[in-house]
């Protein structure tokens, strides 16, 4: 068994998976990387399963010192990795030999970045899922002194070829694809013209469980009576607060759903840092 | 404008939205339950989660949904095979309240804006046989419905930081179990060394939207006793079949 012993936890760094699914209708949020298609690209790099459990940083990242030799692979956001004291690149298999530190400086772009494991990490599947968060999982973030553990390599699974090429222009999207929410017939001419045409920007209030937006949406939309929520959620709340829901949202909310983001749309917005401008494009359901 | 219940519509790419009339009563939650069985057993070919929360239906799909008109039609079928009156099979389950001062922190203050006496909270608040209709908002917590009028108050103007898991507590018309501590804002009359969720069991609640729950008052020396057992795995909440 390998182990990873983490010198530096980084600014919130945990493991997740493509979520917790079939839980939900007992008040257990869905979780999951925030940005599930880059977690998805560097478990396929590695020949992973999908879901296999890998480690999401965030802006920050980590200082992990590894004592076994394994093949790992980081997508994502480009927080400009280092093994030892070599810069290495995103979207390419990295060896790692016993002693190998792994560690991160300055982000270029977006904020979270991925980081998979040839074989997953051995971390404990709780509710059919490796996701952490606070109360299901014994750890909701990445401490000091903590170790992972992972499969020991016994041969390397790939070539240490070039980078491959993933797609990755959503990093620099402000685009976000959205289709209306229940309550989006309840708001003027006006209000939905001003949603479509603006430009939002990232709040300093935001984290796994939401996004808020900057510039409020005047509105005199009553509370609705509770209901269900999901990740990509947008709410409007009385004070014209929007709040994206992210994955780690609780599963029903008493705010109007104005909107609901697209799959790739959660996937551009968990990029996006304080400040950044977004603007929503109305998709119709086909 | 009129709007015509129930209304299907795609919430997204991987879910669908059933919504009845908005408003909370027994019948409508009947329909629900009713309705949210049919699409379990009848939604086969796709691996589905449905939750219900007082009007609504939201049927989960793992994967981005292909076709979501033939799911919307296959869907209105089901909406209208549904046996809509039929009664459902439930439980009433009691669980034991400690009211004692050190737990009821806000009893004093329900007291004196409310008019009530502390042992009259007590009464109006164990009398009822309260409804769940969903669980939300943390894992494990339980929507209630069938509070008393004169024990509705509003939620404390700042919330507290930390409520105590197992807390007993009325925020408006509602009241709850907080199942594990976190921040919250109700007012809190009690404590319940009750577990109301397990993530090491299948299925991590055993009290389900539909189910009747029941308050009864315990003494310090009673709480510690339950207390104890519910960590040692000995405990058993009392329940028999309910019929309605």
């Amino acid at each position: 068994m390998g182990e990873i012993e983490v010198l530096y936890p980084g600014l919130y760094s945990s493991i997740q998976d493509l979520g917790r699914h079939d839980f939900r209708r007992f008040g257990v949020p869905q979780s999951g990387a925030m940005d599930s298609y880059a977690a998805k690209n560097a478990n396929l790099m590695l020949s992973n399963l999908e879901a296999h459990p890998i480690l999401e940083i965030t802006q920050l990242g980590p200082q992990l010192k590894f004592y076994e030799p394994t093949q790992i692979a980081i997508c994502g956001a480009y927080l400009n990795p280092k093994i030892n004291d070599s810069l290495v690149l995103n979207n390419k298999v990295l060896s790692i030999e016993k002693g190998d530190i792994l560690s991160f400086g300055k982000r270029n772009n977006a904020c979270r970045a991925y980081i998979a494991i040839a074989g997953g990490f051995n971390s404990k599947k709780i509710l059919e899922s490796y996701s952490w968060y606070n109360g299901i999982t014994q750890k909701q973030m990445l401490q000091k002194g903590d170790i992972i553990r992972y499969s020991r390599l016994e041969r390397p699974l790939h070539g240490l070829n070039a980078a491959v090429k993933v797609p990755d222009e959503y990093l620099r999207k402000c685009g976000i694809k959205v289709f209306t929410g229940p309550e989006y017939g309840l708001l003027s001419i006006f209000q939905k013209k001003l949603l479509f045409d603006s430009k939002f920007h990232l709040d300093v209030h935001n984290n796994r469980m939401a996004l808020q937006l900057k510039e409020p949406l005047e509105n005199n939309l009553t509370p609705i009576i509770t209901g269900p929520v999901l990740p990509g959620t947008v709410q409007l709340t009385p004070s014209g607060k929007l709040i994206v829901l992210m994955r780690d949202c609780q599963t029903t909310g008493g705010y109007p759903r104005i909107l609901q983001l697209s799959e790739d749309g959660i996937n551009i917005i968990a990029q996006k840092v304080v400040g950044e401008p977004l603007n929503f494009q109305l998709f119709e359901i086909k | 404008m009129k709007q015509e219940y129930p209304q299907i519509k795609p919430m997204g790419e991987r879910a669908i939205l059933i919504n009845f009339e908005p408003e909370i009563n027994e019948n409508s939650l009947k329909k629900l339950l009713n309705l949210k069985k049919l699409i379990e057993t009848g939604i086969i070919e796709d691996k589905v989660e449905v939750i219900n929360t007082y009007h609504s239906l939201l049927i989960v799909y793992v994967y981005a949904i292909e076709n979501i008109y033939d799911k919307v039609s296959a869907l209105k079928a089901l909406v209208s095979k549904a046996n809509i009156g039929k009664n459902i099979d439930s439980r009433i389950y009691h669980i034991p309240v400690c009211y004692e001062e050190e737990f009821g922190l806000d009893l004093e203050l329900i007291s004196s804006e409310n008019k009530l006496k502390i042992s009259e909270i007590i009464h109006l608040h164990t009398s009822p046989v309260y409804t769940v209709y969903f669980i939300g908002f943390l894992p494990g917590f339980l929507y209630l419905g069938g509070l008393d009028k004169k024990l509705q108050i509003s939620r404390k103007a700042s919330p507290r930081m930390k409520v105590e898991k197992g807390a007993v507590g009325i925020g408006e018309n509602q009241t709850g179990i907080y199942p594990q501590s976190s921040p919250g804002g109700w007012q809190i009359i009690g404590n319940s060394p009750v577990d109301f969720f397990d993530k090491n069991t299948y299925p991590p609640c055993v009290i389900l939207p539909g189910d009747k729950v029941k308050f009864y008052s315990i003494g310090k020396s009673e709480f510690l006793q339950i207390f104890e057992d519910v960590g040692r795995g000995e405990f058993e909440l009392k329940s028999e079949k309910h019929h309605g």
